[in-house]
């Protein structure tokens, strides 16, 4: 009973603000005057510009998680098994990108390969027409996930696995393939469908990026909705994102669970050495480069690039209205911005806890179990689809937020909220049911047993996960710019109208204002870094 | 009774891990479950516990029924197999955790953790950290964090299942004296025959999920009901054999047996002690195939020269043949137990 309880809050707000908008939006799609056609599928998927979309976001997706791998899996390496001075200090900068809103990498990487940015600039070459742009974007964003995911494992690794492989007669990278790589491969997998989970729904890197020719699934959603006012087309294509995004999510599932299977698993402090020989230290030095290059230079450029116009120019321009785009001056969506993250992230945080709570019981059921996996969804059935549901389904009574504040933060934490659950949930398993049953036979009620045993070991974790939610519902773009009202525009939404007019000064700005929000974000993560241990959640 | 279990069952998957165990527990008695691992031993004193719902059958305390009692308003205490000792409080916060869930004030508090901590023998330990302790300290805490709050029955899982041997035998005798001077129930559960016999006033041998015997340790070691029993409790030599009057047809020849034996084909236990040692040709020759020494005697490994079943001997040590003689084997009634 205590169980259903507890799952009663995050089940209903699931029900109302993700399975309602979801199910208005299959409506919308198949179902014309009062009548279901699912041959309206077909014909959408029959259009020659919409099967170009589908292709381009399949194939760039599946370049993106390549292109990845190749490039993040020497630094997983690297993290994983060297030690080096400025180790903490390189991890830290690794995963800042990750966190960094879509809308400011987007405008990074403009201010380094687009028109007059500087490779323009030095040698007169401009990719911002091109698929590199996005491809590069898209590494960018994703390196963390693959040294994340894939380097975690590998620093618990027990080095004397392959030691023991060598006294068998196995040659160094016989015993890498034979007794690390099969321990590895589970992760890559799970690190590759997650990359190209978020580049196939990539929404704010190609709508900035992507100028007139790429269009993602997402981004043609946004154009059906907001430029076109196809709201059925839309829809269909809301469906077929939606089937696509959760069978790779399945994929991820099934993948996650092998890799939970036996595996000798140590203290990652134990593992990493000094570098030895000249092979491990030039893969250093390359590692270090590739860093330098594709993830702090697009964020240095953009810096400078705000800093271009003397006196602090474009960020003084901020504070003034020009009464067109802009009812309000633009740095007023600096205090939108918290306002909408800090309401979002404490949604996020009681909503996602009480479901890891009541995921992390032992009597947890399959309809438990099954729950787990939907709490997923939102992470991956993208921000759009999210931000159009509750366009087509919150607008009449008897629930209309259309005008209230609220509808912001609603989104924000309904794509945080599986951060919240997938940070909580390890360590809330790590704890030993026999302590909380020492507990309660010691005379704690359910409630007294989560606060004096649960509580004081997930205290850092919630800290972690709040920050998470904090610094996702501040990025969020793709939902935000769907239902953010004109005179309540969050930092990205600013950003993008900023991009989408002419004229060095919105550029300015918009360098600015992107530049105001990659600080926040980063200085919100590496607070969190510093609360962090060493395994605390997937992120 | 302070505590009966009628008819509890609990099943896992459609196997009865309790299979319809009946069991009393008077006030100030000291019980032991005794049995191998998977015997459902730990299952019994979780279902006492409320930890783990009954399937079929009922728990009474003080001969009111438990159903729908949640664990922490049984009053009943729980020492854990490995102590599960709160790991971010000290030694101090771990003895008061059940004093504070029950309200006691500050000071009652202190004053208690004081006393529990002299009465484990760690006077002064409150401030210490857990993760700090040895692991007989550990069980110190724990044995006193679960007092803590007077429970009305102290159940213990394998108690002193963790510890080396020498604390063990040490512990379990502080243990037998503690309880007996607090009059404190007691329902422990254990695998180790000796720990069982040296603390309890009563035994109860489990099998499967049901209770194979139960009565005094002497009672039990004089008298196993029968060949798990005798077996689980250490002793090799069991056949079985035609009783019939004062003798038994085995595999080892013409057993003597008790006077008022049961008759007809029964489990026969000779007890090493009833296996006596004669010049080859004036008993059954047997050849030392080993011998352990077991500091008070020497277990000798007899094989019957006619191939029946091996058979272990107590000798003194002085009298201990070397391995490879051959010598004679004579039965001794009064060591020899015909069973159920």
């Amino acid at each position: 009973m205590a169980r259903l309880g507890l799952m009663a809050v995050p089940v209903a707000f699931f029900a109302v603000f993700f399975a309602w908008p979801v199910a208005a939006i299959v409506t919308r799609g198949l179902r014309i005057d009062g009548v279901w056609q699912l041959g309206r599928l077909s014909d959408v998927l029959t259009q020659p510009d919409i099967r170009h979309v589908l292709w381009f976001t399949t194939w760039q997706a599946l370049a993106s998680t390549a292109l990845t791998l190749l490039v993040a899996l020497p630094g997983a390496y690297v993290f994983a098994r060297l030690d080096f001075p400025g180790k903490q200090i390189l991890r830290a900068v690794v995963t800042v990108p990750f966190v960094l809103p879509t809308v400011v990498v987007g405008t990074a990487f403009l201010a380094l390969v687009g028109r007059g940015g500087l490779l323009d600039e030095l040698w007169g070459v401009r990719l911002d027409t091109t698929v590199w742009a996005i491809l590069l974007a898209h590494v960018f964003f994703n390196y963390a996930v693959v040294v994340r995911t894939v380097g975690g494992l590998w620093s618990q690794l027990d080095p004397r696995q392959e030691e023991a492989a060598r006294m068998l007669g196995a040659s160094r990278l016989a015993a890498w393939r034979t007794v690390t790589l099969p321990a590895l491969a589970p992760a890559v997998a799970a690190a590759a469908l997650m990359v190209f989970l978020f580049t196939f729904t990539s929404f704010g890197v190609v709508q900035i990026l992507g100028g007139p020719t790429f269009s993602t699934l997402e981004v043609e959603i946004y154009r059906q909705t907001s430029e076109i006012f196809d709201l059925s087309t839309a829809a269909v294509l809301t469906l077929i994102q939606f089937l696509a995004v959760g069978a790779v999510l399945a994929l991820h599932a099934w993948t996650v669970r092998r890799r939970e299977s036996a595996l000798r698993l140590v203290d990652a402090s134990v593992t990493a050495r000094r570098p030895r020989g000249a092979g491990e230290w030039s893969l250093l030095g390359g590692v270090v480069v590739c860093v330098a290059v594709l993830l702090l230079l697009p964020l240095a450029v953009l810096v400078q690039r705000s800093l271009d116009a003397p006196d602090f120019g474009y960020y003084r321009a901020l504070t003034h209205s020009d009464g067109g785009v802009f009812l309000v001056a633009p740095i007023e969506a600096i205090g939108n911005s918290l306002e909408y993250a800090l309401a979002a992230t404490a949604i996020a945080v009681v909503i996602g806890g009480l479901a890891a709570a009541a995921l992390t019981r032992r009597d947890a059921g399959g309809f438990v179990r099954g729950f787990d996996a939907l709490l997923m969804l939102p992470l991956g059935v993208s921000a759009v689809t999210v931000g159009f549901g509750f366009l087509i389904s919150l607008d009449e009574p008897p629930l209309d937020l259309r005008q209230s504040w609220i509808l912001v933060p609603l989104a924000q934490a309904l794509v945080g909220v599986p951060f919240v659950v997938r940070t909580m949930l390890p360590v809330l398993r790590a704890v030993d049911h026999r302590l909380r049953e020492a507990a309660a036979v010691l005379g704690a009620s359910p409630w007294r047993v989560w606060r004096e045993v649960d509580l004081p070991m997930v205290r850092r974790a919630l800290l972690i996960a709040a920050g998470f939610a904090f610094a996702v519902s501040l990025g969020e773009f793709g939902a935000t710019v769907f239902i953010a009202r004109p005179d309540n525009p969050t930092l990205p939404v600013a950003v993008a109208r900023l991009l989408g007019r002419a004229g060095d000064l919105n550029y300015g700005q918009a360098m600015a204002l992107s530049t105001i929000l990659m600080v926040v974000c980063a200085v919100a993560l590496l607070v969190l870094e510093r609360l962090r241990t060493d395994r605390t959640g997937e992120f | 009774m302070l505590l009966s279990l009628e008819d509890a069952t609990v099943r896992f998957g459609g196997r009865a891990v309790l299979d319809g165990v009946g069991l009393d527990v008077a006030e100030h008695g000291i019980v032991c479950v005794l049995g191998p691992s998977g015997s459902g031993k730990s299952t019994l004193l979780r279902a006492v516990a409320g930890l783990q719902p009954l399937d079929g059958g009922r728990v009474l305390l003080d001969g009111r029924d438990q159903a729908g009692v949640p664990a922490h308003r049984r009053g009943v205490g729980l020492m854990f197999q490995d102590h599960q000792l709160f790991p971010q409080r000290d030694v101090g916060a771990n003895v008061a955790f059940g004093l504070r869930m029950h309200g006691a004030s500050r000071q009652q508090q202190d004053e208690r953790v004081r006393e529990l901590l002299d009465l484990v023998g760690l006077p002064g330990a409150g401030r210490r950290a857990v993760a700090a302790l040895s692991g007989g300290e550990q069980q110190r805490v724990a044995l006193a964090r679960a007092l803590a709050p007077r429970p009305r029955l102290l159940m213990l899982d394998e108690p002193l299942g963790q510890l080396d041997r020498s604390l063990r035998e040490r512990l379990v005798v502080e243990l037998r004296e503690l309880f007996g001077r607090l009059g404190t129930t007691v329902l422990a559960v254990t695998h180790d025959q000796g720990e069982a016999f040296a603390l309890a006033d009563r035994v109860v041998v489990m099998r499967d999920g049901r209770i194979a015997q139960s009565g005094t340790p002497l009672e039990v070691w004089q008298r196993p009901a029968d060949e798990f029993v005798a077996r689980f409790l250490g002793f090799e030599n069991v056949v079985e054999g035609l009783v019939g009057g004062e003798a038994a047809e085995t595999p080892w020849g013409k057993v003597p047996v008790p006077v008022g034996a049961a008759q007809g084909v029964r489990s026969v236990l000779v007890r090493p002690a009833g296996v006596r040692l004669v010049p080859v040709h004036e008993g059954l020759p047997c050849a030392v195939v080993a011998r352990t020494f077991k500091g008070t005697h020497v277990a000798v490994h007899l094989q019957p020269a006619d191939g029946g079943p091996r058979l272990e001997a107590a000798c003194a040590l002085r009298e201990a043949p070397e391995v490879g003689d051959v010598v004679g084997v004579e039965f001794d009634a009064a060591e020899i137990v015909v069973l159920g």
